[in-house]
């Protein structure tokens, strides 16, 4: 009887210390999002959304950053979609198991987990220099497809997978050639799953600093681009820039946070939207 | 017969149309090692391998100029072991949580929850940590700067939790249920359970895991570039200021000269970064194929 009730007792503490954890990660989110909430939204006027910074960076808006995030993220996805699916559908209806795969795939994680700095300094070299693209939303849009390419690339072979055998099956017994069943039936059943991942990698774009300091962003430029070889502003980089090389950093909190709050808003806003399509796809998911 | 006969022609070509996008990833991978090997290594026509790698100073900018980045690696590899001390049984825990305890509806909160800390921009939580985290450190430690390298674990570890957690749920998950039956039917609790039978059985997942979750802090960017303090000295203490290799780059890459020496040594710098999450995520994707879990045979 004492055993039982010893390991009982064990299990709860255990069980403690579990719940503790997640609890301290959810705490944690709650905590850093409600002061950029509560710092934030005073911040928030139609003006700061409307107009762009005035007087060195310390009063006015942050316009340019919002359009220039804008274009930066467009760009990025023009790049990194057709590849990623394109990629997708080799690895999930093409490939067969085997050395080729294996390496492609290895290449794909590995992209995963190249640091967001090695980007930059890679659109630096490439597209900056090398090219003479310059330092311009197409460097910087190529350089961050580049980056959220292997997300595209995952979450579309994720749906292309979830299309049940048995479609492309009759698609090929009613005399449908490989490319057409790919086309016609399995292309369209995997779309929603294929648009939510480009969401999520689109979220991703909108938030990345690094990849974009030396191959897009601009400190400051109140005129909006004309052509995509033209520097921008980004709500990232306007954040780091106005918290750390501006020369009235204490008055300008007020401005950092309430950008800060734009891109999270952004940011989050994007992220729900694929993770309700999401949600609703796999509830009406009969296969 | 003749639409047969075209088709024969036309779908190799598709196929192979499609073999060549998904080499895309890799050969994108290749131009990255070429352009950072390409701009990284006119800095060995000044330094020695030995002495950039173990160089004790980083002065870049002084005349003569010093490009030793061990301060930086020291720095890296501190706060990403603290980072990961942190994260990793948080990661862990929740993950088990996830999938063992929580019930149907507290999972369909939590996993968006981890999700959405997995999407926020890494300046807003650098921002954070400095404007928020820092003031707060210097108050309870009561030392000069809450800018450290303790501040920029603790972000960091906030950082991967998600990934950790992530990797780990789809692990533990994988667990047949047979085992956890066969365990409760044997009279063991439930935590009995878990630690005994659920954590050994995915314990290489969970291996992955906290592996691409160091990947993932030592890559990071804005948060050590904002939080770490930007002192580059090799660290005597978790509190004093330090510069992350990331952080070296992005902070100076901006006012090195174009193909100077300095410019040279930053993408030489790159180049370590870049060899060292290689590293990882090789090793990540060593343990997760070597012990893949197939069914419950191999246990």
């Amino acid at each position: 009887m004492e055993f039982r009730k010893k390991r009982k007792l064990i299990e709860g503490l255990a069980f403690g210390v579990i719940r503790l954890s997640t609890v301290i990660i959810c705490l944690a989110l709650a905590i850093m999002l409600g002061f950029i909430l509560l710092y934030g939204y005073k911040a928030i006027t139609w003006t700061f959304l409307t107009q762009p910074p005035t007087e060195a960076m310390t009063k006015g808006g942050i316009f340019p950053a919002i359009v220039g995030t804008f274009y930066l993220t467009l760009g990025a996805i023009v790049v990194a979609f057709p590849l990623g699916v394109a990629s997708a559908i080799y690895l999930s209806e093409y490939a067969r198991q085997g050395r080729l795969v294996r390496f492609i795939r290895l290449g794909i994680n590995n992209l995963a987990g190249v640091p967001s700095v090695v980007f930059g300094l890679f659109g630096l070299g490439l597209f900056v220099v090398f090219l003479g693209f310059g330092s311009s939303i197409l460097s910087g849009s190529l350089t961050l497809g580049f980056l959220i390419l292997p997300v595209i690339i995952g979450t579309s072979e994720e749906a292309l997978k979830a299309v049940p055998q048995t479609y492309r099956e009759a698609s090929l017994a009613l005399g449908g050639t490989k490319w057409q069943t790919i086309y016609k039936v399995v292309l369209p059943a995997a779309l929603p799953g294929i648009l939510t991942g480009s969401i999520l990698g689109i979220g991703r774009a909108a938030g990345e600093t690094a990849p974009i300091m030396f191959t897009a962003a601009a400190f400051y430029t109140p005129k909006l681009p004309s052509s995509v070889f033209d520097e921008v502003m980004a709500l990232p980089y306007h954040i780091y820039v106005l918290a750390t090389a501006g020369t009235h950093i204490e008055e300008t909190r007020h401005l950092q946070y309430g950008t800060a709050l734009v891109l999270i808003a952004l940011v989050l806003g994007i992220n729900l939207v694929a993770i309700i399509i999401r949600t609703k796809i796999r509830r009406k998911q009969t296969y | 017969m003749k639409r047969a006969r075209l088709s024969k022609i036309k779908e190799p070509v598709i196929e192979n149309l499609f073999l060549l996008f998904a080499l895309t990833s890799i050969i994108i991978l290749a131009l990255i090692v070429v352009f950072l090997f390409k701009e990284g290594l006119p800095i060995f026509g000044k330094v020695s391998i030995k002495d950039f790698l173990f160089g004790k100073y980083w002065y870049p900018t002084y005349d003569p100029p010093e490009f030793g980045i061990l301060p930086l690696i020291a720095a890296s590899i501190l706060v990403t072991l603290l980072a990961s001390v942190i994260a990793v049984p948080l990661g862990v825990l929740s993950a088990v949580y996830i999938s063992e305890i929580a019930g149907r509806r507290i999972q369909e909160i939590l996993k968006p929850i981890i999700e959405l800390l997995a999407s926020l921009p890494s300046v807003v939580i650098g921002f954070f940590g400095m404007v928020v985290l820092a003031p707060f450190l210097q108050d309870v430690f009561d030392i000069a700067t809450g800018l450290n390298g303790l501040n920029a674990s603790l972000m960091l570890a906030l950082m991967s939790v998600p990934t950790i957690s992530s990797i780990s749920e789809d692990a533990i998950h994988s667990v047949p249920r047979e085992l956890r039956e066969a365990s409760l039917a044997l009279g063991a609790t439930k935590w009995e359970t878990i630690s005994r039978v659920v954590i050994p059985a995915s314990l290489s997942g969970i291996c992955t895991a906290a592996i691409l979750g160091m990947s993932r802090a030592i890559g990071e960017t804005m948060v050590v570039l904002m939080v770490a303090g930007g002192a580059a000295a090799i660290p005597e203490s978790i509190f004093d200021p330090c510069r992350p290799m990331p952080a070296s780059i992005a902070a100076e890459m901006a006012e090195a000269p174009f193909r100077s020496y300095h410019y040279h040594a930053l993408f030489a710098t790159g180049v370590v970064l870049f060899v060292m999450t290689l590293l990882f995520n090789v090793i990540a994707d060593c343990v997760s194929h070597k012990y893949k879990q197939v069914g419950t045979a191999t246990l």
